[in-house]
């Protein structure tokens, strides 16, 4: 599978063919919701014709469809903006461009990103790339598709709560979820503003590095982006590292913690410290995820009104019925429920009950993984505690669905920089393990993925 | 134990601008209690003294200077975006 050096110096034209030929061929995953062909061609010819240069010349990408972008909709894999001509692209993908990658299309995802196989999007169902029966996890599931079938070296996604790592280790490739801040959210569709993080998916840590350094810095039109840090480092050997013992239990799949336990020890070959740790208000993280976000949702959501843009309902006579209508037809279910349990413990009466005793507990959580980092450099765990489930498995029970992103939304609740690394197959099914760093470090985690893959 | 009436529902419904049909409103009754039930779990904690974390950056009032900013997209632009449209103005249903 060619990694972004592949790419460089080739001529642009044929890179961009090659992968848009590779898109067709590959449309029964349903990775790709459209392609921006007309605008692709265009600039790989100016690449070709030196009038685009830069560290990407050439390399072609796809992004998840909430991040704007030109040549086709931006639709969040939803119906009501089924019909959004972006009119500015994300700062992430200007950022890309202008270091002369060239974007090919537009990945599926869960609906507004509500998800966790990316089966919520309105435009159907994106395939496992290592076995099409099975979910391609979400909710970036189709970035995450289109990189391990090769069709582009790097794809851009978004983690609100796993929505990067967990695809990654569902279908075997590298999933960053930087440090919160540390890339600009405008002109991405917003899910969860405390806690939405811009990523990629890569072949290789190295690959994935590259790109992140390249979206990454402060954004006037972004006032929670973080002042610029990130630099990639030299390796720092021997770390100290804490397993997560938490989610090393019986609720976790045999066939995960076996090769977690195998990435330990080659950790500890390496001569890194590898010790076991706890982190209690682990098992908090999931319900407090579960009032913050949906909190976050409703509030976003309630842009979509069928006025300024998007789908309008037909056929109404009231303000109150446009307004109705619209968001029942352009919504999914699941975006519906997490609307409804938002305005719930937002409401007056539940408030303090719910969403304030969250963001309390959140405030808990943060204090666990301070402690840690005091004495460790990565805190490790798996990424999911099983491989990809069957597509249907969990569509009934929103609650089981909802337990797939329990090892990683705690990390997103305290804003921490986290990589899904491959780590070998349990039943012939990708495992990813989990790195969790502190924040603003997430060059220490490129260097241990670095120096773990030149050992493979 | 947290019960989710279809009134509750319906209430939420409105205050969400969200037309819901009567199956949605009988899946959403069991699937929100389901929720409230499992995020219940936190009254386990003792949150007292604890501040909220609300955001993650500690980042404070970050403001940009007070001039029209450069920007690309023009009127017509946002215009066409509309679903429906009339004399440079959106058109809605009548408000009042």
């Amino acid at each position: 599978m060619p990694t972004i050096s592949y790419y460089l110096g080739r001529s642009a034209q044929s890179n961009v063919e090659e992968a848009l030929q590779a898109a067709k061929n590959a449309s029964d995953y349903n990775a790709l919701l459209h392609l921006t062909e007309e605008r692709a061609v265009k600039r790989a010819a100016m690449v070709d014709a030196g009038e685009i240069s830069g560290r990407l010349a050439g390399v072609p990408f796809v992004v998840k469809d909430n991040f704007l972008a030109f040549d086709g909709p931006t639709t969040a894999a939803s119906k009501i903006l089924q019909n959004f001509n972006a009119p500015v692209q994300a700062t992430v993908v200007e950022k890309l461009e202008a270091e002369g990658a060239i974007c090919i299309g537009k990945a599926n995802l869960d609906s507004f990103a509500h998800g966790s196989s990316t089966e919520n999007s309105a435009f159907g169902v994106t395939k496992n790339a290592v076995d099409p029966t099975r979910v391609a996890g979400g909710s970036s599931g189709g970035s995450a598709v289109a990189v391990k079938l090769g069709i582009v070296p790097f794809s851009l996604g978004t983690d609100t709560g796993g929505s990067i790592r967990q695809p990654a280790s569902f279908n075997g490739v590298v999933g960053v979820k930087p440090t919160y801040g540390m890339t600009s959210r405008y002109g991405v569709v917003s899910m969860a503003s405390s806690t939405d993080v811009m990523g990629c998916f890569a072949l290789t840590a190295e690959d994935a590095e590259l790109v992140v350094e390249i979206m990454a810095g402060q954004d006037s039109r972004d006032m929670t982006t973080l002042p610029d840090y990130f630099a990639p480092e030299a390796a720092k050997a021997p770390m100290k590292i804490g397993v997560i013992r938490d989610f090393m239990t019986e609720g976790t799949d045999e066939g995960v913690r076996a090769r977690v336990d195998d990435y330990m020890k080659q950790l500890e070959a390496k001569g890194h410290i590898v010790e076991e740790v706890s982190l209690p208000m682990a098992k908090y993280s999931l319900a407090m995820y579960y009032i913050v976000v949906p909190a976050e949702i409703a509030s976003n959501l309630a842009r979509y009104d069928g006025v300024r843009y998007g789908v309008r309902a037909e056929g109404t006579t009231t303000i109150e019925e446009l307004y109705g209508k619209s968001r029942e037809q352009g919504f999914g279910a699941e975006s519906k429920r997490r609307i409804l349990i938002g305005n719930y413990v937002l409401s007056s009466g539940f408030f303090d009950a719910y969403y304030q005793k969250a963001q309390k507990a959140r405030q808990l959580l943060i204090n666990e993984f301070n402690e840690l980092f005091s004495s460790y450099d990565i805190l490790i765990s798996p990424v999911v505690p099983t491989t990809a489930f069957g597509i249907g498995e969990n569509t009934d029970d929103p609650m089981k669905m909802y337990l797939s992103d329990a090892m990683t939304v705690g990390v997103s609740m305290a804003g921490l920089p986290a990589l899904s690394v491959p780590a070998g197959e349990s039943n012939g099914m990708p495992v990813g393990v989990q790195l969790i760093a502190n924040a603003q470090k997430d060059a220490l985690l490129f260097d241990l993925a670095k120096s773990m893959e030149t050992k493979q | 134990m947290t019960t989710i009436t279809r009134d509750d529902i319906q209430k939420l419904a409105g205050l969400s601008n969200l037309h819901l049909s009567d199956d949605e409103i009988l899946s959403l009754q069991g699937d929100l209690k389901a929720v409230l039930q499992y995020v219940e779990q936190l009254d386990q904690l003792n949150t007292e003294d604890v501040q909220p974390a609300y955001q993650v950056t500690g980042l404070q009032n970050i403001v940009r200077d007070d001039t029209v900013a450069e920007d690309n997209v023009n009127r017509e632009t946002l215009l066409a975006l509309a679903p429906d449209t009339k004399d440079n103005q959106i058109k809605v249903p009548k408000v009042l």
